[in-house]
């Protein structure tokens, strides 16, 4: 397998655009990898897009080869491949663009992640997501996203003592953070009474332990890494990919507490890199709710089952703490267009590993990782990123 | 030749509900719904009220404060989303009442929020081109909010008429200026029930944008800032959005107060922005300034620069004004609410 690197990486803000269309957005983020990459239109190779409901948010399918015409790339005839894995699009977009550079296909591809989800009501947004939980089973009986998170929440306060203030948390550290990042949909710093204050939404997670609805687009730039020196001083290896799945229905799972997709993504991709969680200074992981983050960082390794609460309220994972979770404000403060996720979780690593980060910099940052969730963690994926130098 | 205000009157419904009482039948927090929405309560218009009543009181009110021959009155045009009859006007019924037919014009108007600023235009028009010597104006809804909907915390009845004219002005409308977009942030299509929106799309591209944007064009038309002006009155659909966007112009708190009637009311919807208007003219002195710049979701607004004259002092003042109104309040449990507004089905008795 070749080693593949990021060359490029570019970003819209996040927030509710209302001004701005799908294609618009997928436009912007993806000039701006090409303008970083210092690539031309003729270098491409293939675009992959992560993309997971346009066809129910704006009524638009097919819209890899969309974004490939619009960006002016329509008479170089590319390959464009769209992929959908709930809120790992992004994420799987990445995944299988490294696997066709690897493997000699390809030696760059610009991949992308967007949604416009702004354009259909909330109430309506909400269905839409609850579409990757099992229709059958889970959203047909009224099952929300938030409700079922709230379970996982609720069983884990049984199972380990989990509190309210250790979920809040992880929203009070993500909008500081969020606060440093001129991109992030919510650039405000809120206090630990605000969240626990806020009204339910599915008990006990309230309006702040949620990740809002959201318009914008990611996109990196990959490149064989044989190549990627000709391009750039600073490429960015991917230096392990693991991706699990499991049932697709919560209740199927052999536990509310911890999620094995991710823990095996996790397991493979270290295994990959040759690296253990300790290795990683910065995380991008996937908190679309609170509890979602804390289960994260459990089966990920960064801390012991069941201690994810208390380690969040320590400041273990506040920016250059022990490991650095969220830097970007994650899908709590930077946004949730949930196509754009597993890619801007990338973007954020990158410009970590780079030194590119500004306010929010990781000190001494050398190994990143990001990782995204399908549905309520049927799909797991994780990146692991290094500096090639 | 200066075109303004020549009387105004306004009509509130006296029935109240608190956010409370319709959290407490949905399972919400109605409290924290009311903070939110800056709302203490809202007025319910009684089962044998409607757009034409409260337009009829609202005239009456207005043609009480003056010494005016009704058949002066050369149009009439009621602003309102929430007519009676779909087809049938309401201003021929006003014309009737206040004995300005026949010999007039007469017509309603839909703009969602703002149709009583739109007929107040017109108005303008009519009288300063000498068509006619006056025109009355009225904005005044029952407003729809489906059971359960946000918009049930807000919904609210009430109205206003104001009389254009160039003749006895107490008020001059010294500029006046418009904002307009195709926007869909508010809805009801015909034979719907209940209206539509789109959130928080409501906020930021439609309520904001047009506010502010009308409001930029007025102070630039008019050659004012906000220091120049006693009072402002923004439409208000919550007690939030008036107040940012007033604070956000650089208008202050003193300046806004007066006008801002939601809190106690709620959203009268087309009635919202005459009734803050009248509200402050209650209580104006000559050579008062007024800034006044009202919604309509669709979308657009219209602002209104305008200055009180000596000629208020002439107005009689017989009838309760818009605060004793305001203050002369019954308040009803949602069982009640629900039977005012149509809201209890009610099927055959069984024999």
């Amino acid at each position: 397998m070749r080693d593949v690197a990021i060359i490029g990486v570019g970003e819209t803000p996040f927030g509710e655009l209302w001004e701005r269309s799908f294609r618009d957005l997928g436009i912007e983020a993806g000039l701006k990898a090409i303008q970083d990459a210092k690539i031309g239109s003729d270098d491409i190779d293939a675009v992959y897009i992560g993309n997971m409901s346009a066809g129910k948010f704006i009524d638009q399918e097919h819209v890899a080869a969309l974004v490939a015409d619009y960006a002016g790339l329509a008479d170089r005839h590319l390959p464009t491949v769209r992929v959908e894995g709930g809120g790992a699009c992004g994420a799987l977009a990445l995944f299988q663009a490294r696997l066709a550079i690897a493997s000699g296909m390809y030696d760059i591809v610009v991949v992308g992640g967007a949604e416009k989800m702004t354009d259909v009501g909330d109430v309506q947004a909400a269905e839409i997501l609850a579409g990757t939980a099992d229709q059958e089973w889970e959203s047909v009986f009224g099952a929300t996203f938030a409700g079922l998170y709230a379970m996982m929440a609720r069983r884990h306060m049984h199972e380990y003592g989990t509190r309210r203030e250790h979920l809040a948390a992880v929203a009070v550290k993500n909008h500081k953070n969020g606060s440093l990042n001129p991109n992030a949909q919510f650039q405000r710093e809120i206090t630990m009474e605000t969240v626990l204050q806020a009204p339910w939404v599915a008990e006990p997670l309230g309006l702040f332990d949620c990740a809002p609805l959201s318009d914008g687009a990611a996109a990196v730039v990959l490149c064989a890494m044989e190549r990627a020196r000709s391009f750039t001083d600073a490429p960015i290896r991917i230096l392990g990919s693991g991706q699990a799945s499991d049932f697709l229905a919560l209740h199927d799972r052999r536990s509310l507490t911890a999620m094995d997709a991710t823990t095996e993504a996790g397991a493979r991709a270290l295994k990959q890199a040759k690296l253990a969680p300790k290795d990683v200074q910065v995380a991008e992981v996937h908190d679309n709710f609170t509890i979602t983050e804390i289960l994260a960082i459990e089966d990920l390794g960064f801390v012991e089952k069941g201690k994810g609460g208390p380690a969040t309220l320590d400041g273990v994972t506040a920016l250059n703490g022990k490991v650095s979770v969220n830097p970007s404000g994650g899908l709590k403060a930077r946004g949730q267009p949930v196509g754009a996720t597993g890619v801007a979780q990338a973007v954020e690593i990158v410009r970590q590993l780079r030194g590119e980060a500004g306010k929010r910099q990781v000190v001494g940052a050398k190994h990143g990782l990001t990782h995204t969730l399908g549905g309520t963690g049927a799909t797991a994926v994780v990146h692991i990123f290094g500096r090639a130098d | 030749m200066k075109v303004g205000i020549v009387s105004y009157g306004g009509y509130i419904p006296r029935y109240r509900i608190t956010p409370k009482d319709i959290g407490a039948v949905w399972g919400s927090d109605g409290e924290a719904m009311g903070r939110a929405l800056n709302i203490r309560s809202k007025s319910i218009p009684a089962p044998d009220e409607d757009v034409i009543t409260i337009s009829v009181e609202a005239a009456r009110a207005a043609m009480a404060k003056v010494e005016i021959d009704p058949t002066d009155i050369g149009a009439i045009y009621v602003g309102s989303e929430s007519h009676p009859y779909a087809v049938k006007p309401t201003a021929t019924v006003v014309a009737e009442a206040i004995g300005a037919a026949p010999v007039l014009t007469a017509a309603d108007f839909e703009f969602a929020c703002k149709a009583g600023t739109a007929a107040i235009q017109t108005c303008m028009g009519l009288t300063l081109s000498k068509m006619y010597r006056y025109g009355l104006a009225i904005g005044a809804d029952t407003s729809q909010g489906a059971p359960g909907d946000a918009l049930e915390y807000s919904a609210s009845a009430g109205g206003a008429a104001i009389v254009i004219g160039t003749e006895g002005v107490v008020a001059d409308i010294d500029h006046t200026i418009s904002y307009t977009t195709d926007t869909p942030d508010f809805w009801r299509r015909e034979g719907q029930r209940y209206p539509s929106h789109g959130g928080r799309f409501t906020g930021e591209p439609a309520y904001f944008k047009h506010v502010l944007s009308c409001a930029q064009l007025l102070f630039k038309r008019a050659g004012t800032k906000p220091e120049d002006y006693d009072y402002a009155v923004f439409h208000q659909p919550n007690g939030k959005f008036p107040v940012r966007a007033g604070k956000q112009l650089g208008f202050k708190e003193g300046q806004l107060d007066k006008g801002l009637l939601v809190r106690d009311i709620g959203n009268t919807y087309s009635g919202a922005i005459l009734l803050g208007l009248a509200a402050i003219l209650d209580v104006a002195d000559p050579g008062d300034r007024i800034f006044a710049v009202g919604y309509g979701s669709g979308a657009g607004s219209d602002g209104f620069d305008i200055t009180v004259t000596e000629e208020i002092r002439r107005l009689k003042r017989a009838g309760p004004s818009i605060q004793d109104m305001i203050q002369d309040a019954k308040f009803v449990d949602y069982a009640t609410y629900a039977k005012f507004r149509g809201k209890i089905h009610l099927g055959e008795a069984a024999a």
